[in-house]
């Protein structure tokens, strides 16, 4: 499915704290944002890998914990009205010849803007693989690490493996259309949220899915079909039969396709300059952790500067007859009025 | 100053200084232990500073808490005496700790 491209101002890439705190940065200049995430939510590192855990380093904030921060950076930005795309990652950046960027996601949706802030931090999150010999193989087709289309499950015989969210709410969303479900797990203790925990024992309980202790150490098949997975438990080992397995073990972050863009890169950093966090590609910015140059820190502290002057410059770019006047938030009336607290 | 040995999957054996107060990981990360990879920087939210404590260790170390065993969830080939280094603080009772890395972080 294609829709039709989106017109824009400016698209940022990633929706970690930087990403966000840019939309308020260019937001104040009057330039309007769309941000697209692989993840299904905002927040970047800070709600994927620690919204619970305190940061103590947010100037103004002795304490404050990854979720916090997110949902104060969602709140600060809302009168900018940002465009959210979650799940999308973005494949493709290309110029076109009027000088502006095309952009294209793995959902196939398409963006025509003006500018480009990269805010990738890390990479793109994408989901652990288990070090399984030969599992490569099986990836086009009997291995799935997230449920895209549910039909693709019908009538077929599923391995999940893992104690968390997205092994139980998909071993109770698949069971009813597949041949038959098989939880694997390497304890008898589930991270999950409670209520799934006690539909999945029900189940298990009916004779409705089956359940094996372990790890899984061996796929088997042939000619990229899976038939089967060993398992071992703590004393044997048993074949459980199988053609579509779903391994949940978390996610990693994956420098991903930001490598393949044309961008001078330092060490996988994209090179910027410390002025305007400009890349190689004149009209290409970077913030936040994916960016490099003489003395960076990653620090969220250090990507909110740079979206600061980034914003600068694009709104050089965006509004070049436009006459740049320096305002404080605290004063300033238009800026105020922008904010939505005049 | 307590020492700590790594031991490799594949044998290669490390002895090193630890310092009172640092963790287990940090001590393999300061002298650039293969292995440790360490993603999370120590925050008990990768799982990729996986170990295995040499049995004799286990009751000085003693077991992992449950946000801990949470995160073993994600390391690969889990065991009995599996721990996440980070998690581990060194101190002077554990003079002489082994710790083998696995053949694979995840
Ligand atoms: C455990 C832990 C503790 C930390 N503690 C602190 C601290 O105390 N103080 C501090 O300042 N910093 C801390 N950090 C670092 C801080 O979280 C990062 O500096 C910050 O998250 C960087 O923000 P970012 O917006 O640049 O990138 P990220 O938060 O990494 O977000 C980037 C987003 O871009 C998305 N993305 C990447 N490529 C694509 C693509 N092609 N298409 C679509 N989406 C894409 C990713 O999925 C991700 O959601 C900590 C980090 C960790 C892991
Ligand atoms: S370093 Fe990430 S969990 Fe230990």
């Amino acid at each position: 499915m294609s829709n039709s491209p989106i017109e824009t101002d400016v698209v940022i890439i990633g929706a970690g704290p930087c990403g966000l705190f840019a939309v308020f940065e260019l937001g104040l200049l009057d330039i309007r944002c769309h941000l697209i995430d692989i993840l299904d939510r905002p927040g970047g590192q800070c709600a994927e890998l620690y919204p619970e855990k305190p940061i103590y380093d947010i100037p103004a904030y002795p304490i404050i914990s990854g979720q916090e921060l997110t949902d104060a950076l969602m709140e600060q930005i809302k009168p900018f009205d940002p465009q959210f795309h979650f799940n999308q990652r973005v494949d493709e950046i290309e110029k076109l010849e009027d000088g502006r960027f095309h952009l294209k996601t793995d959902d196939n949706q398409e963006f025509i803007c003006k500018n480009v802030v990269i805010a990738a931090g890390g990479g793109s999150f994408t989901p652990k693989r288990p070090p399984l010999p030969g599992i490569e193989e099986y990836e086009n087709g009997s291995v799935h690490y997230s449920v895209r289309r549910m039909s693709d499950f019908e009538g077929k015989d599923l391995l999940i493996v893992g104690g968390g969210d997205s092994a139980l709410d998909w071993t109770l969303n698949l069971t009813p259309i597949a041949n038959s479900v098989t939880l694997v797990h390497r304890r008898d203790k589930f991270r999950a949220a409670t209520d799934s925990v006690n539909k999945m024992l029900a189940l298990r309980e009916e004779g409705k899915i089956n359940f094996h202790l372990g790890q899984m150490t061996e796929i088997h098949g042939e000619n990229g079909e899976m038939t089967g997975v060993t398992i071992k438990g703590s004393e044997e080992e048993v074949l459980v039969k199988c053609n579509r397995l779903l391994p949940f073990f978390g996610l990693t972050m994956k420098l991903g396709p930001v490598a393949n863009w044309g961008l001078n890169l330092h060490e996988n950093l994209i090179s910027v300059d410390t002025e305007k966090f400009e890349t190689s590609a004149e009209g290409i910015f970077a913030i936040g952790d994916i960016n490099h140059y003489p003395g960076k820190l990653k620090l969220i502290l250090s990507g909110f500067h740079e979206a600061a002057l980034m914003a600068q410059k694009v709104n050089a770019y965006i509004n070049p007859d436009k006459k740049v006047v320096f305002q404080y938030t605290t004063s300033s009336s238009s800026l105020q009025k922008k904010l939505g607290v005049k | 100053m307590p020492k700590i040995t790594f031991i490799e999957h594949n044998g290669t054996s490390h002895e090193v200084e630890g310092e009172a107060g640092m963790t287990v990981m940090e001590v393999a990360r300061k002298n650039d232990i293969p292995g440790i990879e360490a993603e999370c920087g120590g925050a008990c939210s990768c799982a990729t500073c996986h170990v295995y404590v040499d049995e004799g260790w286990l009751p000085k170390t003693g077991a992992s808490e449950e946000m801990e065993e949470d995160m073993l969830d994600f390391a690969f080939d889990v065991r009995a005496n599996s721990r996440l280094s980070c998690q581990i603080k060194v101190t002077d009772e554990l003079d002489g700790l082994v710790v083998h890395t696995p053949e694979k972080q995840f």
